[in-house]
């Protein structure tokens, strides 16, 4: 019955959906806050996969339960990052910050090749092969589990930035920087800790990921893109916009792969990118820039 | 044209270029194919690099996505010429028009909805990526297996049809790298050159003052679009397999931005200086790791990225400028940023 083809398809893709919105939200976290666009992130998402698939393939870790250190261990990348390269390039025009991330990016990209050389690598945990049936409904287990962490610590990030002091202090930057700095905020440092903040998602993204999907090196430009067509669709700045962009796009490739074929899901993603950007060119839950 | 061309560029610089150039022309007779080949490919980069200078140098919009032009360039030359027998001569209008057509289509989209800066950078490699999915699957041309233009043996060099030796290709990049190092000189003086300098130093200030920015900047990118087909025409030809997932693909896009930023965005010499030192650094190194016999794969592009991160780190204006002014070169016409 094709009905349930696509009703099953479309809650793979939901679910992964919901780990592309938590990379995403690394993403639009930063430039929400720092107002720099990380063109290295999904290279640092690739840098998270491959330390799940190493702590798996040496210890047996499952990457689910090693999400917390990766995610710290990304965050110190981040958090360094931004106070020893990204820092001095805030005043510096666009095409300056571009380039200064692009670099990080191939250098990370390329680093990853040497170690680990460019075969597909994946992780098959106990559950690898278990699904869950609600009745007509199948879903993989892997799924199910990812969606539901990456839920978990979106949730935790909407909760740091809106309850403890330091989340306030954040939001209070990227809302009035001049501001910020009058009352005696060290945004210097908070800025670190908001790029740490951004790279400890897309480190926790990273781990569940590399349960679903087969780590090769490339991968890492293609999450930059995809995390870019997530943030301008949700809306650029917005971290619910980031969440429902990641389920839009997940959704749109998974149901586009299943029309035509896999290899092409990607277009789709750019072509929903493509008329977003011409309607609604600050996202769907983004705020008109005045 | 005279006025245009000459004025105000001091006789030093005059007396360097006609040495530079008289060197280049001589080249092939001194050297082996090896040298030969190394120098086409610093023409090539040389010569796009000053195309997509004339959007992001000149008018200040950051295309990330020129692969795309260079690709459909050399996709509807090489299609011409491999079902219907067209020459590339005939060829290349066909390329120019698809080309200029797609930086038009680009154009239009971004500057009339505003989309602009970081926003309309994404929406190129956008639209790149999305030619690469889609020539993946365009079996006309191949598809992802790849479109092969038909290799014999030279007897002799074919210039109507483009097929040669490379000392062949090299005048023929040379002559292109030439011609557009003139128009660019000749646009920069330009009513539209300065139009596009205002636009970049700051789009409200140039709209205040009459200009038509969104005119502008669309002459800008269909011209950047037209004349980046052409090299990818002359690519085709010159290495005769066209693959979508090289062509197309976002790190082309990358790799022909380095030269001018590199060299020094918005400057006459920036292109072909960074085109310089970056093929001389891939090539030297290339020779130095087969001497010691290492072969890791990545390990060029780590170099790369750690070199493209002293120059944007410690040379924001790029390399060019400081040299222009060792040398006396006087006024560099387009200087990016504050002094």
């Amino acid at each position: 019955v094709p009905a349930d083809i696509y009703l099953n398809v479309a809650v793979s893709g939901l679910l992964t959906g919901l780990v592309y919105g938590l990379m995403a939200l690394g993403l639009s976290v930063i430039f929400g806050v720092v107002r720099v666009v990380n063109f290295a992130h999904g290279e640092m998402m690739t840098i998270a996969m491959y330390i799940a698939v190493a702590l798996f393939g040496t210890y047996k870790l499952d990457p689910l339960v090693m999400m917390v250190p990766i995610a710290a261990v990304l965050f110190v990348l981040g958090y360094l990052m931004q106070r020893g390269l990204i820092s001095p390039f805030i005043n510096r025009p666009e095409h300056s910050q571009f380039m200064l991330l692009v670099a990080i990016a191939l250098i990370m990209v390329n680093i990853l090749l040497i170690i680990f050389g460019p075969d597909a690598q994946s992780v098959q945990t106990s559950y690898s092969y278990d699904s869950f049936m609600m009745g007509r409904l199948i879903v993989d287990a892997t799924k199910v589990y990812a969606g539901a962490a990456a839920v978990a610590v979106a949730a935790a990030l909407f909760a740091f930035f809106r309850f403890t002091l330091v989340g306030k202090a954040i939001r209070a930057c990227a809302d009035n920087y001049a501001g910020a700095l009058v009352v005696g905020l060290n945004v210097k440092s908070l800025y670190a800790l908001t790029f740490g903040i951004g790279a400890a998602c897309v480190g926790a993204a990273g781990a569940m990921m590399a349960v679903l999907v087969d780590v090769t090196p490339p991968l890492g430009p293609a999450y930059t893109l995809l995390a870019f067509v997530i943030v301008i669709t949700g809306g650029l700045g917005s971290m619910p916009g980031a969440l429902l962009g990641g389920l839009l796009i997940g959704v749109t490739e998974a149901l586009g792969g299943l029309f035509f074929t896999p290899s092409a899901k990607s277009m789709f993603a750019f072509g929903l990118l493509v008329l977003v950007l011409l309607f609604r060119p600050q996202g769907i839950l983004g705020k008109r820039p005045s | 044209m005279r006025e245009l061309l000459l004025s105000g560029v001091p006789r030093r610089a005059l007396v360097l270029l006609a040495a530079l150039l008289a060197g280049l022309i001589a080249f092939p007779l001194l050297v082996n194919d090896y040298f030969v080949t190394v120098v086409i490919l610093i023409l090539y980069f040389a010569y796009v690099g000053q195309a997509w200078n004339i959007m992001m140098g000149f008018a200040g919009q950051l295309s990330l996505g020129h692969a795309l032009y260079v690709g459909l360039g050399a996709y509807a030359a090489a299609a011409l010429y491999v079902h219907f027998g067209i020459s590339p001569w005939i060829g290349l209008g066909a390329s120019i028009v698809v080309s200029a057509a797609a930086g038009a289509v680009i154009g239009f989209l971004a500057f009339r909805f505003g989309v602009a800066g970081v926003y309309f950078a994404i929406l190129t490699i956008a639209f790149g990526e999305f030619a690469r999915i889609g020539f993946d699957h365009w079996r006309w041309v191949g598809g992802s297996a790849g479109f092969f233009l038909p290799v014999s043996n030279y007897t002799r060099n074919d210039l109507l049809y483009l097929r040669g030796s490379p000392t062949m290709f090299y005048y023929l990049f040379l002559g292109m790298t030439v011609a557009a190092f003139v128009l660019c000189h000749a646009l920069l003086r330009s009513r539209a050159g300065y139009y596009w300098q205002a636009i970049r130093e700051s789009p409200e200030a140039a709209q205040a003052l009459g200009i038509n920015i969104f005119r502008y900047k669309m002459y800008a990118v269909t011209l950047s679009a037209a004349m980046t087909s052409l090299g990818g025409v002359l690519f085709a030809f010159y290495y005769n397999n066209l693959f979508p997932e090289q062509v197309f693909h976002i790190s082309r896009s990358i790799e022909l931005i380095l030269g001018p930023i590199i060299g020094g965005i918005g400057t006459l010499f920036g292109p072909i200086v960074g085109a310089f030192l970056l093929t001389a650094l891939a090539e030297s190194l290339h020779e130095v790791m087969a001497a010691i016999g290492v072969d890791v794969p990545g390990i060029k592009q780590v170099f790369y990225g750690f070199c493209l991160l002293l120059v944007v780190m410690f040379l924001p204006d790029g390399v060019w400028p400081p040299i222009a002014r060792r040398l006396g070169l006087g006024r560099t016409p387009a200087r990016r940023g504050e002094d």
